[in-house]
């Protein structure tokens, strides 16, 4: 297909529209305390148990960083093949809310501590480069609570204070799913590296959707809107599709686009200007007074590079070449740190064509019908690799294995003691099935005459007759051998 | 820059400060000779001089990843105008 064909353009009445679109991704970073506190990052707990004098901002209370959080966004600026600052500073961004005790939040403005980068996704038609355009720290707010009551609202500041890093994408996007394919490689490199547990019905990984319309061919940008805290793939994708539709209609009118700040309503698919927030804008940044400027050692940076672990990437082009799969089996094998893991663990020891169809086909299935992921599944790498050591051994048919899979699915049973319990053991025995053969050929005489006078097509039949004796337990092969000789 | 009626309006707003038109004048009035003070500084030329964001040429000092706070939600609720068990409780504020 000619790359033309693939592009996302929307028809308005008049002319072709292309969609342009940049993600502000906030990804919580994996740690045990919080950024500047040592109350607890747990998700879960009651509320306001997390909570320390600095998360609620009692007076006099001063923020010290946590080096585990530097750590863990330098990690992810190096998988995101990003510059690393040595020299960052942190900045108070202003602003009110009931959730954000400070009356500002700690954010890095001037000076991120991860400057430009890049992610390669992996589309049907082909790779394609994303550009970071930078990583920085800042803390999480509050959670407001507002259906508890009907008058008033509920603050919980567990996650007040709690460290995010916010990754910020160059408008290189033009489709919903190249959005899709950004956050799950975003997410998934981030997963690798163990710096955000990517958790989004944990509201771990959240973005700010821009999103801007240009006729196609133009160069220039238009003017964004840009769409708040969307909190699901899905979501990211039906808010662009509304409000790029929205913004060619405007255009197309004659109008043009106030640059805003929108929120989009899940319930009613539509994306709203959020009026309240017209001044927020202006946040009058500042250097946070209460702290010094962050200047990294290069030894500590080498040091952290030297340790990453093998990424996607990476991952991908190895799979490819040692285990000769196709780009598209090796994408989805290293999709998810967890998938490529449990393929990893079943062809240490087991067949390595028959562990990709098996994971990708039978057990991908069963996964997805319990809406479960491989690390909840019942059957094991362990498990899994013995299925198929029972297959390459010729102890049970690639048929009977189907049978065995579907107890394992709901039981998690080991699959030795499924096919001894069952019976479900080939019948290898050469003795055994010349046995069940010649009892069958003598029940047939007349079909064997006429294939052995030429009609070749009877063969099935007999194969099917032993089956069926054999109640579907016979090694087909053998008996194909046993047959032929007999048939002579 | 001189401070005009309108920013202090839109300044005070932004900091959640209320103010009377008498005010607001002298305020415009005053801030604005303050200004003009510090502008001052405008007449030096810092091309090529990097924003200084501390004064103190100390490092970032920092903490270990340890949980040994939190647990003191009586403590963080008691001095709250309006609460209940578990929560802070403010104003409907809803989009």
């Amino acid at each position: 297909m000619s790359e033309k064909s693939e592009k996302y353009l929307l028809s308005g009445e008049k002319s072709k529209w292309e969609v342009v679109i940049g993600l502000e991704v906030h990804a919580q970073v994996t740690s045990n305390s919080k950024l500047f506190s040592a109350s607890s990052t747990k998700f879960g707990a009651e509320p306001n148990t997390q909570v320390s004098l600095i998360d609620s901002a009692f007076p006099g209370m001063l923020p010290v960083i946590n080096e585990y959080c530097i750590q863990q966004a330098v990690k992810t600026g190096l998988g995101l093949n990003a510059k690393i600052n040595s020299y960052s500073v942190f900045d108070r961004k202003n602003y009110f809310y009931a959730d954000l005790p400070q009356g500002y939040q700690i954010s890095q403005y001037k000076n991120p501590i991860v400057g430009e980068g890049e992610i390669t996704l992996d589309l049907p038609n082909g790779s394609k480069k994303v550009g970071i355009e930078r990583l920085h720290l800042e803390q999480d707010a509050g959670k407001s609570i507002h259906d508890l009551d009907p008058s008033s609202t509920f603050v919980d500041l567990n996650r007040s204070g709690v460290a995010l890093m916010e990754i910020v994408s160059k408008p290189d996007l033009r489709s919903p799913d190249e959005v899709n394919a950004y956050v799950k490689k975003l997410r998934s490199i981030m997963r690798y590296l163990g710096t955000c547990d990517g958790n989004m019905q944990e509201g771990s990984l959240r973005a700010d959707v821009n999103v801007s319309v240009r006729k196609e061919g133009d160069t220039k940008l238009g003017t964004r809107c840009e769409i708040k805290n969307v909190n699901s793939i899905k979501f990211m994708q039906m808010a662009i599709v509304y409000e790029a539709k929205r913004q060619v209609e405007l255009l197309e009118s004659g109008k043009s686009i106030d640059q805003e700040t929108r929120l989009f309503d899940t319930k009613k698919n539509e994306t709203r200007s959020m009026r309240s927030k017209e001044d927020a804008h202006d946040y009058r940044y500042f250097p946070d007074p209460d702290l010094l400027p962050l200047n990294l050692d290069k030894k500590l940076i080498e040091k952290i590079k030297k340790d990453l672990p093998e990424l996607p990437d990476e991952k991908k082009e190895r799979f490819i070449k040692e285990h000769s799969l196709t780009t598209y089996e090796a994408n989805v094998l290293v999709s998810e740190k967890e998938i490529s893991n449990y393929f990893e663990e079943v062809i240490k020891t087991s067949d390595k064509k028959l562990a990709k169809n098996w994971i990708m086909g039978d057990l991908f299935a069963s996964l997805n019908e319990k809406n479960i992921s491989i690390s909840e599944s019942p059957v094991t790498a362990k498990k899994m690799s013995q299925l198929i050591d029972s297959i390459s051994s010729g102890v049970i048919s690639g048929r009977t294995a189907k049978e065995v899979f579907e107890i394992m699915k709901e039981t998690g049973e080991d699959p030795k003691k499924i096919i001894e319990s069952k019976g479900l053991q080939q019948k290898s025995d050469p003795k055994e099935l010349e046995k069940i053969i010649d009892k069958i050929l003598l029940d047939n005489k007349d079909k064997a005459e006429q294939y052995k006078s030429g009609k070749d097509k009877l063969f099935g039949f007999f194969v099917g007759q032993v089956m069926k004796e054999s109640g579907g337990k016979a090694n087909p092969q053998l008996v194909n051998e046993i047959l032929k000789k007999k048939l002579k | 820059m001189s401070i005009d009626k309108d920013k202090i309006k839109h300044i005070s707003k932004l900091a959640r400060i209320s103010l009377d038109s008498k005010k607001t004048d002298t305020l415009a009035k005053d801030l604005s000779s303050i200004f003009k003070f510090i502008e001052q500084l405008n007449e030096l030329n810092t091309d090529k001089t990097e924003p200084l964001s501390s004064i103190l040429n100390e490092p970032l000092r920092s903490r270990k990843d340890v949980v040994n706070d939190g647990k003191i939600r009586e403590k963080i609720l008691e001095n709250s105008p309006q609460k209940n068990e578990e929560f802070f409780v403010v104003p409907k504020v809803i989009e």
